[in-house]
């Protein structure tokens, strides 16, 4: 008999243009929280994936009870006894919580002896039997849209044990949870290693991590760093480890000079509780001004609020003294903010629509004739005027937008925005998912913008980009900015101190 | 001018290539020019002429919902509705079968313009119904539509409308040159004002550029400082008047009118724009490609006619184009990924 219930080891895994895993391992003991810690895109859930049969490993072995094993998809995971619960919880709302516990494997029963048909009783009774288990006590009847969200994810832990599991994995369980919440997470937790369950545990909480956790596993860029007790860790220590590397000089030199504050937040906070409360920070003119948390900082959050893309319940916001009202996109755009988003594909580029079409869709009041018909000639120029600039690669400006690379397909939203000659410009992680050529590009184009006498706040969640273009970071942790750290002094340590600070 | 004509043209071959239903009744259509005498005659010609001519302003009422990955399902109802009241407003004083005996004989350019406000309500609540109350185009126009139907049949008592002023049936019915040599319906005018309207609309304006915004990226769209509500309430709005116009056009067009008139003129509407390359997922539609689409559908119904096939059929046979038409432009989208 084996001493671990599952072992991984040796796992890569490599997608388009990245290595997520590169001989990644983790062992697991029964009875035992193990914890998996590392940076934004350490590679920890896409591990996870590989161990529940949603990605396919490209190398690598698992072994169950030291036997070695494959897992085809999600059903073969589960009927290994190897469950997990979502990030983002998934579940039906309009069903029931029996419905949505034994969804895909319903009791059966026959009626008249021959027709099979669902055993609601059955299915009921034991998801009674499960709820208990879970220590909640609410009617198995209820629609899973009525519950609170720790309601849900004790909806979810109840169907990770009734597949009788002997590995679990929870991943983030804690980031929409209370204080409260969170203890009864814990105490089913505990439940749950008394009966033997090898429990894998992702957190970006130290004191959580410290407290409940008994084995900790750290990676860094998808390779394995180690394996400690948790008895042995400090906050310190398993920060030292899980940013550990040298910062490779990618980024343009820095001529810009911050000059006097122009733009100004103050208390600015969400309608949602759960989200931004009480921010405010202070940006000076040609400046670029770095936002740094982990993933559930709120981040995105607070910019989109701040562009009225999301509600706000208080809050005021300045520019050069005066106070505007954002209320939606238009509000901010007139006022000379603007705003690229993170997710390119879902709120930025328009993918049938031509680059010139996505180009001027923002200033097309710019180039009308007798207030009227737009010229095409002037759109046009526009498109050539970026493309010279940003050296954008397209066949021509009639190409549709989503056939361009990642980086062309960025450099045309800038276009798209610096068209309206903004005062402002908000830049939600402006690097993601573009390749490093177009990535210094873009740098440099933010720089020049800089530069020029814009303010820039830039969302990124990696340290290496933060550090190397902001003049000043803002760390936020958990809704509430944890502290400004001028770009001098910045380093991975003193952010992630920062990023890390729950209240 | 002459440069973006050609354009025009440009886009119209390109759309006939790529889809070959266009490029098989092309075809079809000659065969049967040649198999029957009078397929290739003026009065057919005409007559195929005056039917796209309606057709089309329906569809391009229509178009502009679907490029916003809505629909209007209203259509037919709204043309039934229009044609209904301008056929009571239209009625010969001294008529003795008249609707509203205590009215005065209406001036038709006055009737005219009440049909239209009338649509312009329509389409309002429409597009009030999808961007106020959030309901989906596809069940918010399903409602609508029963509503506008009941409110015909209340108008017109379910009767059948006739009796209009000669002026009204000869002005629309009338043509230039002669029925037996060529000559061209003034519905043909009607509808080259409003499609090159329309052209000028989606390829000039910024409510064009918006709308094609909205289909290709909601989201994308409002972050971008499109003001998507007033966008798509214009659409709905605009939709409306066009059924107007054709609801008033087909009532003289037929010389009566009544409350099942128009009845799934929506749906012709729809696939017309379909085939004609309005891509059912949103963003990609042109003015001449709707024409073909729609001059293309009227080219079937006329060929199943001349040769003579059971009308009940004429159905079976249209629905399978539709059908055909959206498979394949699915399949070139899903090529495409």
């Amino acid at each position: 008999m084996s001493e671990y219930v599952l072992e991984m080891t040796d796992v890569c895994k490599a997608f388009p243009g990245v290595k997520a895993l590169d001989h990644a391992q983790l062992k697991l003991r029964p009875g035992k929280v193990h914890a998996l810690m590392g940076e934004n895109g350490a590679g920890k859930s896409t591990l996870m994936k590989c161990m529940f049969g949603i990605y396919k490993m490209d190398e690598g072995q698992i072994k169950l009870d030291g036997q070695p094993v494959t897992i085809n998809d999600p059903m073969d995971a589960l009927h290994k006894g190897i469950a997990m619960v979502h990030q983002e919880l998934q579940p039906i709302p309009a069903r029931t919580v029996g419905e949505n516990i034994f969804l895909g494997r319903y009791p059966m029963k026959k009626a008249l002896g021959l027709i099979p048909i669902i055993d609601h009783k059955k299915m009921y009774a034991d998801t009674a039997e499960l709820l208990k288990k879970v220590r909640m006590n609410f009617d198995p009847k209820q629609k899973v849209g009525e519950l609170s969200v720790s309601q849900m994810q004790s909806v979810e832990i109840a169907k990770a044990v009734s597949a009788n599991c002997r590995v679990l994995i929870l991943d983030e369980p804690t980031s929409s949870l209370t204080a409260n919440e969170v203890e009864a997470l814990f105490r089913i937790i505990a439940d749950l290693k008394a009966e033997g369950v090898a429990i894998v545990y992702i957190s970006h909480k130290m004191d959580e991590i410290l407290r409940i956790g008994d084995d900790i596993t750290i990676m860094r860029d998808g390779q394995y760093i180690g394996t400690w007790p948790a008895s042995e860790m400090t906050t310190d220590s398993i920060i030292t480890k899980m940013v550990g590397r040298e910062l490779t000089n990618l980024y343009p030199p820095k001529n810009n000079v911050p000059g006097e504050v122009v733009f100004e937040v103050k208390d600015f906070t969400s309608i949602n509780p759960r989200s931004f409360r009480n921010i405010s920070f202070q940006l000076r003119k040609g400046e670029i001004l770095g936002v740094g948390g982990l993933v559930g900082a709120q981040r995105t959050e607070l910019m989109e609020g701040l562009f009225g893309i999301r509600s706000h319940s208080k809050g005021q916001i300045f520019y050069k003294g005066k106070e505007m009202h954002i209320n939606r996109p238009k509000d901010a755009i007139d006022q000379g903010v603007a705003m690229l988003t993170e997710d390119r594909r879902g709120s930025g580029i328009m993918g049938v629509l031509s680059v010139a079409d996505n180009i001027s869709i923002s200033s097309l009041n710019q180039y009308l004739d007798y207030g009227v018909s737009i010229n095409s000639k002037k759109v046009e120029s526009l498109v050539q005027d970026n493309v010279k600039k940003m050296n954008i690669k397209t066949p021509s400006s009639k190409t549709q937008i989503k056939s361009l690379s990642g980086g062309n397909q960025q450099k045309v939203l800038l276009g798209r925005w610096l068209a309206n000659n903004p005062d402002v410009f908000i830049m939600d992680e402006p690097t993601r998912g573009i390749d490093v050529g177009a990535k210094y590009e873009i740098y440099c184009i933010i720089e020049e913008m800089a530069r020029e006498g814009k303010s820039i706040i830039m969302i990124s969640s990696e340290m290496s980009e933060l550090i190397g273009m902001s003049d000043r970071i803002m760390v936020m942790c958990d809704g509430r900015v944890t502290g400004f750290i001028d770009g001098k002094d910045a380093t991975q340590e003193n952010i992630m101190a920062l990023a890390t600070q729950f209240e | 001018m002459e440069k973006k004509q050609e354009t025009a043209a440009q886009k119209a071959l390109r759309i006939v290539k790529g889809n070959p239903i266009v490029l098989l009744l092309l075809i079809a259509a000659i065969v049967v020019g040649f198999m029957k005498d009078n397929f290739f005659s003026w009065a057919n010609f005409g007559n195929l002429m005056s039917n796209t001519a309606v057709r089309f302003l329906i569809a391009l009422g229509v178009s502009g919902c679907l490029i916003t990955k809505g629909t209007d399902l209203s259509a037919g109802r709204q043309v039934g509705f229009a044609a209904v009241v301008a056929g009571i407003l239209c009625q010969r004083g001294d008529y003795t079968g008249r609707l509203w005996k205590w009215a005065p004989e209406m001036n038709i350019g006055l009737v005219f313009l009440i049909v239209l406000v009338l649509g312009l309500i329509w389409g309002l609540i429409n597009g009030l119904i999808v961007t106020k109350l959030h309901v989906p185009p596809f069940i918010a126009t399903l409602g609508t539509q029963t509503i506008i139907y009941g409110i015909s049949l209340v108008i017109s008592d379910a009767q059948p409308i006739g009796g209009f002023q000669k002026i009204y049936t000869t002005l629309i019915n009338g043509r230039i040159g002669s029925v037996k040599g060529f000559h061209l319906p003034y519905l043909l005018f009607v509808a080259a004002v409003f499609g090159l309207l329309f052209w000028f609309i989606y390829n000039k304006t910024r409510h064009g550029k918006y709308m094609y915004a909205i289909g290709g990226n909601e989201v994308a769209a409002e972050v971008s400082g499109v003001n998507t509500t007033s966008t798509l309430i214009g659409i709905y709005a605009t939709a409306g008047v066009m059924y107007a116009i054709a609801g008033y056009l087909l009532a003289a067009k037929s010389g009566g009118s009544s409350a099942s008139m128009g009845q799934g003129y929506e749906l012709e509407a729809i696939a017309g724009c379909t085939i004609g390359g309005v891509s059912t997922t949103g963003g990609i539609g042109t003015v001449p490609g709707i024409l073909v689409g729609v001059l293309v559908f009227e080219l079937l119904k006329i060929i199943l006619q001349f040769l003579g096939v059971n009308p009940y059929y004429n159905y079976v046979v249209q629905g399978l184009v539709i059908v055909l038409a959206v498979s394949l432009d699915i399949r070139k989208y899903i090529a495409k990924k």
